[in-house]
């Protein structure tokens, strides 16, 4: 497959922003493969600062590396230069203190949807019973009640996400990852899961880093939106979402700032698209 | 927000009723659809030994080159100790073959997937090992190990190993790289992953390799048997066919297919227990079961 390059150490700055309480510090990072034809630059000069209990939204045309950017933060890819700090604490391996969410569901065929959720528990070695007391509260969060016992064939595929967000959320990470979370499913049952999703945001408080395609999905759920652009992929502009905490689908999306935040995101991809 | 319960109570009653539309476990209706199931082979069966009597009672073909199937019972039912002694034999080098090359199989697959390195000096030599007829070097694990019942298990394994391997090599590798992306981020170590995970995920691919390998192990104990052998039913076929006396020889044809039959069922009843959840086994397609 491909391998990463080592990453080049005297590139990296004397960073002075170390462990000021900031919950994601990607400091002028950049990724680049070696595949076997040539070199390819997957992201370069990121640099992002997510504050603890920050709903940040990634958007970008199809390679401008924002699932990079989440497998960076989550460990499972390391830079090859530049930082990336979570809470404060350098980025070096596959992190435990994380929640992630994939587009497909990747539930276990041969498990109910409550024991798919305890998989976190058990690979963690948590207290069984508390564990179980925490799945059945996330699962009546989640509109999943009832469905405890069915297998992933039998539920929908909106049910499949939400255990899927069950399971990433039981060991209460502070940081949770969602990699185009609902790009599999239907309109409709796209609007209810963002609906789901910013009022489980509010009640857990945890920080969020969603990678989505849809940009009224993105400003909808964020208070800011990372716009990128590919080739190489690189933050094209920072947005700030200044719509009030308590949002509702249809009054939000007729609301001048949500016309300004997506009309400024279709500029810029546009813009981004029309350059190549 | 009404609009949005609204769907939400349709989405929910919808799976529900899904729920409810596809018992999963009970015994009662299971027993059911598998007397559905197997009526229709049952009859077919049936069909083909009412040819078979019709052929020899009118005299379409001499009796010596095809007994009647009255005639092939008789033998059975005459020398039920001979024969339960041979097939007690056959069954034996045949089922501890099976054992063996799954034990070695699994645990060579693992290895390979676990390990390019040993993968990809290993597996040209499987190969290799694959592509010899059995019953070209049978001779040899005569001359090796004697007369007695290990070159009988030694050439069922070898015949049962390769399709093993080969599933449970396929089997671990289709695992969802993410979920094993998941699993890391789970702090989960390889051993956690691989018996919560990648195991129970290759256990699909792995029972279609054991299908094979079922009826693969029976033809590897009788190849044993035929290269020289004093007992087991290859040595019945053998004999009967030195002697010309083909209602022996019939009779111990049609223990061998059973004995095959009943292994392979065996593996599928197994397999039924163990992945209820699998795809081919909760659809109606009957594809499978004899």
């Amino acid at each position: 497959m491909t391998s990463m390059m080592a990453g080049n150490t005297s590139t990296q700055r004397s960073s002075t922003a170390t462990a000021t309480g900031a919950a994601v510090e990607i400091d002028d990072v950049a990724v680049r493969f070696r595949t076997k034809k040539k070199d390819v630059t997957a992201l370069t000069d990121v640099s992002l600062r997510i504050e603890p209990g920050e709903f940040v939204s990634i958007v970008g045309a199809s390679g401008c590396g924002k699932s990079t950017l989440l497998k960076l933060v989550s460990g499972l890819l390391r830079p090859s230069s530049g930082q990336v700090r979570l809470h404060g604490e350098d980025v070096r391996g596959p992190r435990r203190d994380i929640g992630y969410v994939f587009q497909r569901a990747a539930l276990l065929e041969w498990r109910s949807a409550r024991r798919n959720i305890l998989l976190q528990a058990e690979m963690r070695g948590m207290p069984r019973a508390q564990a179980r007391e925490r799945a059945d509260e996330l699962m009546a969060m989640t509109g999943l009640t009832g469905f405890e016992d069915a297998y992933p064939n039998e539920l929908s595929g909106g049910m499949q996400q939400r255990v899927a967000l069950c399971r990433a959320l039981l060991h209460r990470p502070p940081v949770l990852l969602m990699d185009e979370p609902f790009g599999a499913l239907d309109a409709l049952t796209r609007e209810q899961m963002n609906v789901e999703l910013r009022r489980i945001w509010q009640e857990t408080g945890t920080t969020v880093m969603l990678v989505t395609h849809s940009i009224a999905e993105a400003v909808y759920l964020a208070n800011r939106v990372v716009v990128m652009t590919p080739r190489p992929g690189t933050i094209a502009e920072l947005i700030d979402v200044d719509l009030p905490v308590e949002r509702d689908y249809g009054k939000t999306m007729s609301e001048p700032e949500f016309a300004r935040g997506t009309g400024r995101i279709r500029d810029l991809l546009g813009a981004a698209s029309a350059s190549d | 927000m009404a609009a949005q319960s609204a769907t939400d109570e349709l989405e929910r009653t919808g799976s529900a009723g899904a729920v409810t539309a596809r018992p999963r476990r009970g015994a009662g209706a299971s027993l059911a659809r598998f007397a559905q199931q197997t009526w229709r082979p049952v009859a077919v069966l049936a069909a083909l030994v009412v040819i078979w009597w019709a052929v020899t009672a009118a005299n379409l073909i001499k009796p010596y080159l095809v007994p009647s199937p009255g005639k092939t019972f008789d033998v059975i039912l005459a020398q039920t100790g001979y024969f339960a002694h041979n097939t007690w034999i056959t069954s034996y080098e045949t089922i501890l073959g099976f054992v063996i090359a799954i034990a070695v199989g699994v645990l060579s697959a693992v290895v390979m997937v676990y390990s390019p390195t040993v993968e990809k000096s290993l597996y040209p030599l499987l190969l290799f090992a694959q592509v010899i007829p059995k019953i070209a070097i049978a001779p040899l694990f005569v001359v090796w190990l004697g007369f007695g019942l290990s070159p009988k298990i030694v050439v069922a394994v070898l015949m049962a190993f390769f399709p093993i391997v080969i599933s449970t090599v396929t089997g671990l590798k289709s695992i969802d790289p993410e979920m094993l992306q998941l699993s890391a981020t789970m702090g989960a170590g390889a051993g956690k992953t691989f018996w919560k995970i990648r195991f129970p995920a290759s256990l699909p691919h792995l029972f279609a390799g054991l299908k094979v390998a079922a009826t693969m192990a029976v033809t590897g104990a009788v190849v044993g048997e035929f290269v020289g052998a004093n007992e087991g039913l290859g040595y019945v076929i053998l004999q009967a066919n030195g002697n010309l006396d083909t209602p022996m020889l019939f009779a111990g044809l049609l223990i061998m297919s059973l004995l095959g039959v009943v292994l392979f069922v065996v593996v599928e009843l197994l397999e039924y227990f163990v992945l209820p959840w699998h795809a081919s086994r909760r659809t109606d397609a009957a594809t499978t079961s004899l």
